[in-house]
């Protein structure tokens, strides 16, 4: 039932773009019901399975001849996130509700791509034929190109060109590795736990483990090719935004926990030497995102444009991800996959209120222009909002983010203790930027002044509508409530963990 | 040819070729019997609806004559694999005059449908040719054909240069070639290719086999475009009229590389011996192969006009398929040839594209496609789909041709010295070349239109391109459709 995600999105993406372009206003209404469809498929689905344990949803020969096969399976981990996907598609949409209401918005166009994108992210997180998720992987790059360059804002086609690129650049790395596997492993499967059984030589192991883990983790945005995350973020249309920073990233750390280290667990191991006190990828990779945590928040610290603070902290809580994730502990990951679910509503709910909810009334990002519109007095619905999603994004308990940031460290102090640390002080540092920002933008009250020295008035901007208090409802009280129950999510994602390759969790040791 | 010539199964084997040089003549008949005092368009119409007819009767006859030849100790074969290639070079014929029915670049439609016949007799004799001299008369006839079709608009000074180019450089390389034939035939005493590969196979190297291998490189090379025989291409492509450019793109490289395929088979000693994959030979098509694949994308980069893009993306592409010939297996021969046929039919429609937005706009730079999906956008959609599945982007039937190729290069035991490193430049280069293609699709999606009129498509066009893309899709959806006729894996 799970696969009806898929293919809902891709049928709703192929009505919006055969429908006439008369009918632009009706296009979000169908986009939104294509979304709240694979939503409620994606939750039912969710509810249904009950805790662990993987179910099977398709498997048909697809090209007998190359061992190919249609097979779509979900665990755990794979439930979580695709329900995830469900959430960031609803909201998106709500939250691009004013795309169709003047002529040359090119609404039909819009949602057309923004639910192909969906679709090849539902495909990703439910395939497990590798050539199958590969196919998804890729669908999923071209709607962001053109959702960014055509709806987008600042240095959108300069932005839009990079993320494609850097995209296209890793999911090439992603196929050489998964040819060489295939063609090392005889040719006769593509499926994932086939492959993940196959005793790939340790050599071989050591060098596609980085290409494969590498070119996903481009998409994370490791540092330190991560550079296009921040550019793109901002340069998105909101809705765009909240799905590159909701869902897309997570592809990119699914990719590296599903493919690279389900399949290449030998590749964490020590290499037997060390070079500047480092002797493993795993050691490489978990200081890459260290320094991703860390570097991050320090950028977002200094930024004016307050959807780069956005940006770079996404940044920094992908890094955070990356680490439970190379923890190759069971709290580890665990920690990591519920922080990709968190982060994907939070930097969701922050994207939406910064670009949507106050971009559209003040026509501004800038910081420093924002904190003269005494905006806790004129918008008081979006001040408080920033404040209840930031406190969540730094970490404070009683939000989804707190969980799953306290069992990554858990899991990074058994692991690596001075990462741990380190990455305790970028958990700070991200209060900082948060707070910083917060204050400039909504709690600054120094008005604007005129000629004579008096102060302007508070600006009357538009009341919040109904589209983006429902989107705000759903993200906002799906952290609030995964940060008061997290187990709702931990006792699905637990079994999927404990069920990954032996190896990978008691990996890296050598 | 030491066997006695049967007529009988002569005229079996190049049935469909003799269709086609039927109706060509037919085709002049009957422009210059009834329709000399009609309109010009009647005339096109006329001469391309006989011509696609005459290419459904020749794959009506192939489809229904399944059966392996040979002629004449090995001169012509019907294989499976032959017959599969001779039916995508008269699809892809049919395709391109479709796309040609309302093309207004000469006065003279009957000449112009029978040559474009002409040069698809020569391309099903070269798929089909396993005897250099057959070999070598097939291509002439293709390249002559080609020649005069790529001057076909008259007034047009680019098409006339762009002939005389192609002409001299082609010239030059089928001497190259005949000359290289002339010392195998020295050595072996045979023109029959596989009788050629049992007499090579005990020799040592011998110096002038080494002669013979450069220079018949250098003839097949610039057949298919490959780096350093590609000067023509870009000049070529920009100049010739677009139906001519299509075909000089899509069927005559689907003829080269089936050709180039059975030369590899031929001149690589049998598979059995140890050294084979380091023969000479197999080292000029990978050093060819890796200059095409870094020049082709490095040159398209920087190109402002489609054609010349798709030209330089055309020699990219070829070092791909190079890739494939020098593993030299069944499978990845095989591969090639669905690939080569794969890209034809794409990059027939890309041209398509080109050839509409041309009548429209008078020009094919990057800016004339500014702003196409909102002037046309089905129009813009095919284009959308072609450059796509060039890019190698799924589920689109490039993508599935090149992890095709790519396995079967990595899976062959003949070229595991050198696979790895050439698989990763192959597709480190294929990255690089989404950067050229969504160069043309941001114009056609993003840029503003300088005009905002609807551009007009016949709805001939527009069905042959749909047609086309619905193809390119399907196929990459369910990439076993073909494996009937093209073994996979």
């Amino acid at each position: 039932m799970l696969a009806f995600t898929i293919y809902l999105s891709f049928a709703g993406a192929l009505l919006l773009a055969l429908l006439p372009s008369a009918w632009a206003r009706a296009s979000r209404v169908i986009a939104l019901l294509a979304a709240i469809a694979g939503f409620a498929v994606g939750f039912i689905a969710f509810t249904q399975a009950g805790g662990g344990g993987s179910i099977a949803i398709a498997d048909l020969p697809w090209v007998p001849q190359l061992g190919i096969r249609y097979t779509l399976a979900a665990d755990g981990i794979s439930r979580v996130l695709v329900l995830l996907t469900g959430l960031a598609a609803v909201a998106g949409i709500l939250f691009s509700w004013n795309v169709g209401d003047s002529e040359g918005d090119r609404a039909n166009e819009f949602f057309a791509f923004f639910l192909a994108l969906i679709g090849g992210v539902y495909g990703v997180f439910l395939s497990v034929d590798l050539f199958l998720l590969f196919v998804f992987y890729e669908i999923a790059i071209v709607p962001k190109y053109f959702l960014i360059a055509i709806w987008g804002s600042t240095r959108r086609e300069y932005a839009a060109m990079k993320l494609a690129l850097y995209s296209f650049a890793g999911s090439a790395m992603v196929l050489i590795g998964l040819l060489a596997a295939y063609a090392q492993a005889g040719g006769h499967s593509m499926n994932l736990q086939a492959l993940a059984r196959y005793p790939f030589p340790i050599s071989f192991q050591m060098w596609a483990f980085p290409l494969v883990f590498v070119g996903f983790a481009i998409l994370a945005g490791m540092w330190p090719f991560h550079t296009w995350a921040p550019t793109g973020h901002v340069a998105a249309p909101t809705a765009a935004s909240m799905l590159l920073a909701g869902v897309v990233m997570k592809l990119g750390a699914y990719g590296c926990l599903r493919v690279a280290m389900s399949l290449f667990p030998h590749g964490l191991d020590p290499w037997g030497f060390t070079f500047l006190g480092v002797g493993s990828w795993r050691t490489v990779f978990a200081l890459f995102a260290v320094i991703g945590i860390v570097y991050g928040g320090a950028v977002a610290l200094v930024q004016n444009d307050f959807k780069f603070v956005i940006g770079y902290s996404s940044v920094s809580h992908m890094g955070l991800v990356l680490l439970g994730l190379l923890t190759l502990t069971q709290i580890g990951i665990d920690g990591a996959v519920l922080q990709m679910f968190s982060h994907g509503i939070l930097a969701g709910l922050l994207f939406a209120t910064v670009g949507r909810i106050v971009y559209v009334r003040t026509h501004t990002r800038d910081l420093g222009a924002l904190s003269k519109l005494q905006l806790s007095k004129a918008m008081p619905f979006a001040a408080t909002l920033f404040v209840i999603a930031g406190m969540a994004s730094m970490g404070l308990p009683g939000f989804s983010g707190f969980i799953a940031e306290v069992q990554v460290l858990i899991g990074a102090w058994q692991a690596f203790p001075w990462f741990a640390i380190v990455a305790g002080v970028g958990i700070v540092v991200g209060v900082a930027y948060t707070l910083r920002a917060m204050q400039r933008a909504f709690f600054s009250d120094t008005p604007a002044v005129d000629a004579n020295g008096a102060p302007a008035p508070v600006p009357e901007y538009d009341p919040v509508t109904w589209p983006e208090i429902a989107g705000t409802v759903l993200l906002a009280g799906t952290s609030l409530l995964i940060g008061i129950y997290p187990r709702l999510l931990l006792d699905v994602i637990a079994p999927a963990v404990q069920a990954l390759p032996h190896a990978l969790l008691t990996g890296g040791r050598g | 040819m030491n066997a006695l010539v049967n007529y009988g199964d002569l005229f079996k084997v190049t049935l469909p070729e003799t269709i086609l040089e039927v109706i060509s003549l037919l085709v002049l008949i009957v422009d210059l019997a009834w329709l000399r005092k009609a309109a010009q368009a009647t005339r096109m119409a006329a001469a391309c609806s006989l011509g696609v007819a005459g290419s459904a009767a020749a794959i009506a006859w192939i489809v229904g004559h399944p059966e392996r030849m040979s002629f004449a100790g090995g001169a012509l074969v019907a294989t499976p694999l032959v017959n599969a290639v001779q039916i995508g070079i008269l699809i892809l014929t049919a395709l391109v005059l479709l796309l040609s029915v309302k093309a207004e670049f000469s006065r003279n439609p009957a000449e112009f449908v029978a040559i474009v016949l002409l040069a698809t007799t020569g391309m099903m004799l070269v798929a089909a040719a396993r005897d250099l001299l057959v070999i070598f008369i097939g291509l002439e006839l293709l390249s002559l054909s080609l020649y005069v079709l790529t001057a076909f608009a008259k007034s047009s000074a680019q098409s006339a240069e762009a002939a005389l180019k192609y002409y001299l450089f082609g010239g030059m390389s089928a001497a190259f070639m005949l000359f290289g034939f002339s010392y195998l035939y020295g050595l072996t005493g045979t023109t029959n290719l596989s009788q050629m590969a049992y007499r090579l196979s005990g020799e040592a190297t011998i110096p002038l086999a080494v002669v013979a291998s450069v220079l018949i490189a250098a003839g097949l090379g610039f057949k298919v475009a490959a780096v350093p025989f590609h000067l023509w291409a870009p000049d070529t492509y920009q100049g010739a009229p677009a139906p001519v450019a299509a075909l000089i793109a899509s069927g005559s490289k689907v003829a080269s590389f089936a050709l180039l395929v059975a030369v590899t088979e031929g001149f690589v000693a049998p598979r059995s011996s140890e050294t084979t994959g380091h023969s000479l030979w197999i080292v000029l098509l990978l050093a060819m192969a890796a200059g095409s694949i870094v020049l082709g994308n490095l040159a398209a980069l920087v190109q402002t006009s489609v054609r010349r893009l798709l030209a330089y993306s055309a020699i990219a592409h070829a070092g791909y398929m190079l890739l494939g010939i020098a593993a030299n297996t069944a499978q990845s021969g095989a591969a090639v040839l669905y690939y080569a046929l794969t890209y034809a039919l794409t990059t027939v429609g890309a041209f398509g594209v080109i050839a509409i937005v041309e009548r429209a706009t008078g020009s094919d730079r990057l800016d004339a496609f500014a702003g196409l999906s909102r002037r046309n956008p089905l129009l813009a959609g095919t284009m959308l789909v072609f450059l796509l599945s060039l890019a190698g982007i799924p589920p689109l039937v490039g993508f599935w041709a090149k992890f095709n190729l790519l396995a079967a290069v990595l899976r062959a035991t003949t070229s595991t010295s050198w696979s790895l490193p050439l698989v990763i430049l192959a597709l480190g280069a294929s990255a690089v070349s989404l950067y050229y293609y969504l160069q043309v699709l941001k114009r056609v999606y993003v840029a503003k239109p300088t005009q905002t009129a609807p551009l007009p498509v016949s709805f001939l066009e527009l069905a042959t391109l749909t047609g086309i893309a619905l193809a390119v899709l399907l196929l990459g959806i369910f990439p076993g459709i073909l494996s009937g006729w093209i073994p996979l894996g």
